[in-house]
């Protein structure tokens, strides 16, 4: 029998005690929810006039899911289900649903589902809806937030009528955020081309002459067009002259930022290229063992992704993290293993290292198959790592492909860190340079040999964890990136670590370069046969060892 | 070494290779009997499915063969004898092709059914004279070798050698995988050739048909393995040898070692070219998952299984790790990968000579 001491009970008493404080915070919260709600009932029997008055008090609440609530009405998604006259925002009214998944409109919650003959629509009229759209980019636009007054500008410059034009006047005269301004700009613009006077249009063109946005361009283009009778939509030679200018200004611009991007989506193919392939370069150049279960490290780091996700399920964001070592340790440790058991035996012999360790690579395969299944596991990205950086219109850079090629520099700055400031590099270094010398002057090859192994290994896990931001997680992953890590090693050069880098990098480029014009199964088509041609001119890669070292191989 | 400068007598002396030529003949008489003339109700009936399998293991010993003369005589591991033995395959399915003409599921007279179904309308170039037997027979061995010489010229020539060879090898059979995959090359993408109905008028489900092309098979075996013997009992076959051991010291004594390799490399793309048009007949399907790597290595496999620089080894290995795998996939689907990944390892540890070094005497093996 335990004693229950008043310790041991602390904790519940405290939180009892924040129970109590929190509650009329809560009850506050209630009631402006309550008055919220009373105030969106009032739909349910007001006529089109009524609806007005009734849309205004709604955003005189100062609720935060008005704008949501008056946006559903706008869009025909706001309901009142018919046997309980409450009222519901629904996520899609397409009418091939069978179902509409409900959405509460004073805490915007999923409310369960209802079948779309149980819901009776808010149905609103031309004016309504104009008054609707007007009213809720008034609400946007006295926003405190900047971004929400971005948002609602760009969203009104699709759809520009009088009112909305009257509207952003008056806003551009009192904002002083500089890119709500920008784009007010772009919106007044867009309004002036269809002034009469030819001379605003044409000091409207030359503003829009560096918005990169589509419906500018879409806009600019129009003006060139021909009607039916053959005459210029647009009459004025000045603003036509005008026009092509600044569209010739906007394709430049694009043509520079698409340049940059196809690079970026290079770099960051080539970063994962070069993160597979570095640990085979090491291996390969300290023990000359060429690994073909590599591919199958890369997968086992993955699934160690997988498992820690597992593992700590309520703390995504950082598991990631946790990651990275784990599957250092589990990679490195099956590397290891892989040495002492079986590679060992087979130094010097190279085609049939190469022979042992397909089997080894299909060991590993089945394992996974046999543990995992051979279906996908699923693994999640941080919050941190999605989304996109957006630098405008035209030019924007996805938040996981900039981790990976900031964390492939790390680890190469963290590998060549080991190798040319550690002892174990150091000795490394020697047993590829001169192995019986190194032996002579005490160096333990073999524990060289096996740490070396390990160390390839537990990169190739390393890479897997970015791998598993990228790809499906799978049997089959090494599989499909084990080709493309050996180009890129035989492309560098074997052993060498630039060379790898730079190796990854120029074939990543080189592939995303030639995807446009050639599709992708082609492109990398053109890239193999480009190597196996490049080998021709340099067969020892792009950055050959040198010395005695070079002579032995 | 007994090896004599006549070719053709040592095949007689050698007494493995006339055991595996008698033990060839056997079974190519006795199997067509044993499945044509006994009655089904006989235990000693051999089923039509069994003839097959018989013959497909046939095939591959020939493309085991092929590889064990290049990477047994010469030390050149090759990863792309599969992508030859399926192009071998791709020129007789057109063939094949070619002959269902009107029977097809869309019924047109010229082009085959993917063709129609992807809303062709004329045969591409490459496909013409593939309705003519002797042309597609052409290009079986014409199509392997071509490709074998433009590749081993380029490589052979800037000395290419050793794993920098078989990865460049593994990299030229996955860009043809990659290739064959798409359905804009006109030759029926993912799904490859299927359907075929006969051969010179044959039909090929018969089970007459099916035991004269395992006669056949048998047949070709014999002969690449007669020509191989003869390749390695010969001057070149000793100047072939002498690259594998000590390819600098070849090239110093005088001998153009690029050429060597490079009609060596040839021969050996042909031999699996002819393997795998025999292959495509009996088996009834090609597509392009015969590029993948993983084939051409298994290839490898079964030579080092049996034993390589043997011939007969290799041919032997071919057919135990494929009767294996037909076992083994269909009674534990999931040990195979397991046993073939064991078999690599314990063969390159334990084996490495294969199971032809286990009864020969060391001073025999070459």
């Amino acid at each position: 029998m335990r004693v229950v001491t008043y310790g041991e009970w602390q904790p519940l008493w405290l939180l009892l005690a924040v129970c109590f404080l929190l509650l009329p915070v809560a009850a506050n919260a209630q009631t402006a929810d309550d008055d919220f709600r009373a105030v969106v009932a009032e739909f349910g029997d007001a006529n089109f006039r009524e609806k007005e008055s009734v849309a205004e008090r709604l955003l005189e609440t100062g609720h935060a899911s008005a704008r949501a609530v008056l946006t559903a009405l706008l869009e025909d998604r706001f309901f009142f289900r018919q046997q309980d006259q409450q009222p519901f925002i629904v996520e899609s009214s397409d009418e091939n649903l069978s179902s509409f998944a409900l959405i509460d409109p004073a805490s915007l919650e999923a409310a369960g589902t209802s079948e779309p003959d149980q819901l009776d629509r808010v149905i609103t009229n031309n004016r309504l809806r104009r008054f609707l759209r007007i009213t809720i980019a008034r609400f946007a636009l006295s926003s405190p937030d900047a971004d929400v007054r971005v948002d609602a500008v760009k969203q009104m410059l699709r759809s520009l009528d009088a009112a909305s034009i009257e509207l952003l006047r008056e806003r551009a005269i009192e904002e002083t955020n500089s890119s709500v301004s920008y784009e007010i700009d772009t919106a007044l613009a867009l309004a002036a081309l269809d002034e009469d006077e030819g001379s605003a249009r044409v000091a409207a063109i030359n503003t829009l002459a560096d918005r990169l946005s589509p419906e500018v361009y879409n806009r600019l283009s129009l003006l060139l067009e021909r009607d039916e009778d053959g005459n210029f939509i647009e009459g004025n030679e000045d603003a036509r002259l005008a026009a092509t200018e600044a569209i010739r200004r906007i394709d430049a611009a694009r043509n520079v930022y698409s340049i940059i991007e196809t690079a970026f989506f290079g770099l960051s193919l080539g970063s994962v290229l070069a993160l597979a392939a570095i640990g085979l370069t090491i291996t390969f150049g300290v023990s000359g063992v060429i690994n073909l279960a590599h591919g199958e490290l890369l997968m086992l780091g993955a699934y160690t992704t997988y498992v820690v996700q597992l593992a700590m399920p309520n703390h995504i964001d950082v598991s990631i993290l946790v990651a990275i070592p784990a599957a250092f340790l589990v990679t490195g440790a099956v590397g290891v293993l892989i040495e002492r058991s079986i590679i060992r035996f087979l130094y010097g012999r190279p085609l049939e290292t190469l022979l042992a360790t397909f089997g080894v690579s299909l060991l590993l395969q089945q394992f996974v198959r046999s543990v995992f299944t051979a279906n996908n596991r699923p693994v999640v990205t941080p919050s941190w790592m999605s989304g996109t950086l957006q630098f405008n219109e035209a030019f924007s850079l996805t938040y996981n492909r900039m981790s990976i090629v900031l964390f492939t520099l790390i680890v190469f700055a963290i590998l060549l860190l080991v190798l040319k400031r550690t002892r174990v590099g150091l000795e490394m270094r020697a047993v590829s340079q001169n192995r019986l010398m190194a032996r002579a002057l005490g160096v333990r090859s073999e524990w060289v040999d096996a740490m070396t192994f390990g160390l390839g290994a537990g990169i190739a896990g390393v890479a897997g964890v970015a791998l598993s931001q990228l790809t499906n997680v799978g049997p089959n992953l090494g599989q499909a990136y084990i080709v493309d890590s050996f180009l890129v090693v035989v492309f560098g050069g074997v052993g060498n670590i630039w060379g790898t880098l730079i190796g990854g990098m120029s074939l990543g480029i080189v592939n995303k370069v030639l995807e446009p014009f050639a599709g992708a199964v082609l492109g990398k088509i053109f890239v193999l046969v480009a190597v196996i041609l490049f080998i021709q001119r340099r067969p020892r890669g792009l950055f050959p060892q040198t010395g005695r070292a070079a002579e032995s191989s | 070494m007994k090896i004599g400068r006549q070719a053709l007598p040592l095949l007689f002396k050698d007494r493995a290779s006339c055991g595996f030529l008698a033990l060839l003949t056997g079974v190519a008489l006795v199997v067509p009997i044993l499945n044509v003339a006994v009655p089904e109700s006989s235990p000693l009936h051999l089923s039509s499915y069994v003839v097959g399998l018989i013959g497909k293991y046939l095939c591959y010993a020939i493309l085991a063969t092929a590889v064990d003369l290049i990477w047994g005589f010469c030390g050149i591991l090759s990863l792309c004898h599969a992508a030859f033995f399926a192009l071998g395959g791709y020129a007789i399915g057109m063939y094949l092709m070619r002959q269902i003409g009107t029977r097809g599921v869309y019924g047109h007279p010229v082009l085959p059914d993917f063709m129609v179904f992807l809303n062709w309308d004329a045969l591409p170039w490459f496909w013409y004279g593939f309705d003519r037997f002797w042309f597609a027979l052409a290009m079986v061995a014409l199509v392997p070798a071509a490709l074998a010489f433009v590749f081993g010229w380029l490589a052979f020539r800037s000395r290419v050698t050793g794993v920098y060879f078989s990865i460049m090898s593994q990299a030229l059979s996955y860009a043809l995988l990659l290739a064959f995959f798409r359905n804009d090359m006109g030759f029926g993408g993912n799904n490859g050739f299927t359907d075929f109905k006969d051969l010179l008028g044959f039909d090929l489900q018969s089970d007459g048909t099916r035991s004269a092309l395992l006669v056949v098979t048998a047949a070709t075996l014999a002969a690449s393995y007669g020509a191989c013997r003869m390749i390695v009992g010969s001057r070149a076959g000793r100047v072939i040898r002498s690259i594998r051991d000590a390819e600098s010291r070849t090239r110093f004594l005088g001998y153009s070692v690029e050429s060597y390799k490079l009609w060596l490399f040839v021969f050996s793309a042909v031999m699996a070219g002819v393997a795998g048009a025999l292959y495509v007949p009996q088996v009834g399907i090609i597509n392009p998952s015969e590029f993948e790597p993983i084939k051409s290595i298994e290839v490898v496999i079964w030579v080092a299984v049996g034993g390589r620089g043997t011939l007969f080894g290799a041919a032997a290995g071919a057919i135990l790790v494929n009767y294996l795998k037909t076992y083994l996939t269909a009674a534990f689907p999931e040990l195979w990968l397991y046993a073939l990944g064991a078999i690599f390892i314990g063969v390159t540890i334990f084996l490495p000579r294969g199971l032809a070094g286990l009864w020969r005497s060391p001073s025999q093996v070459e």
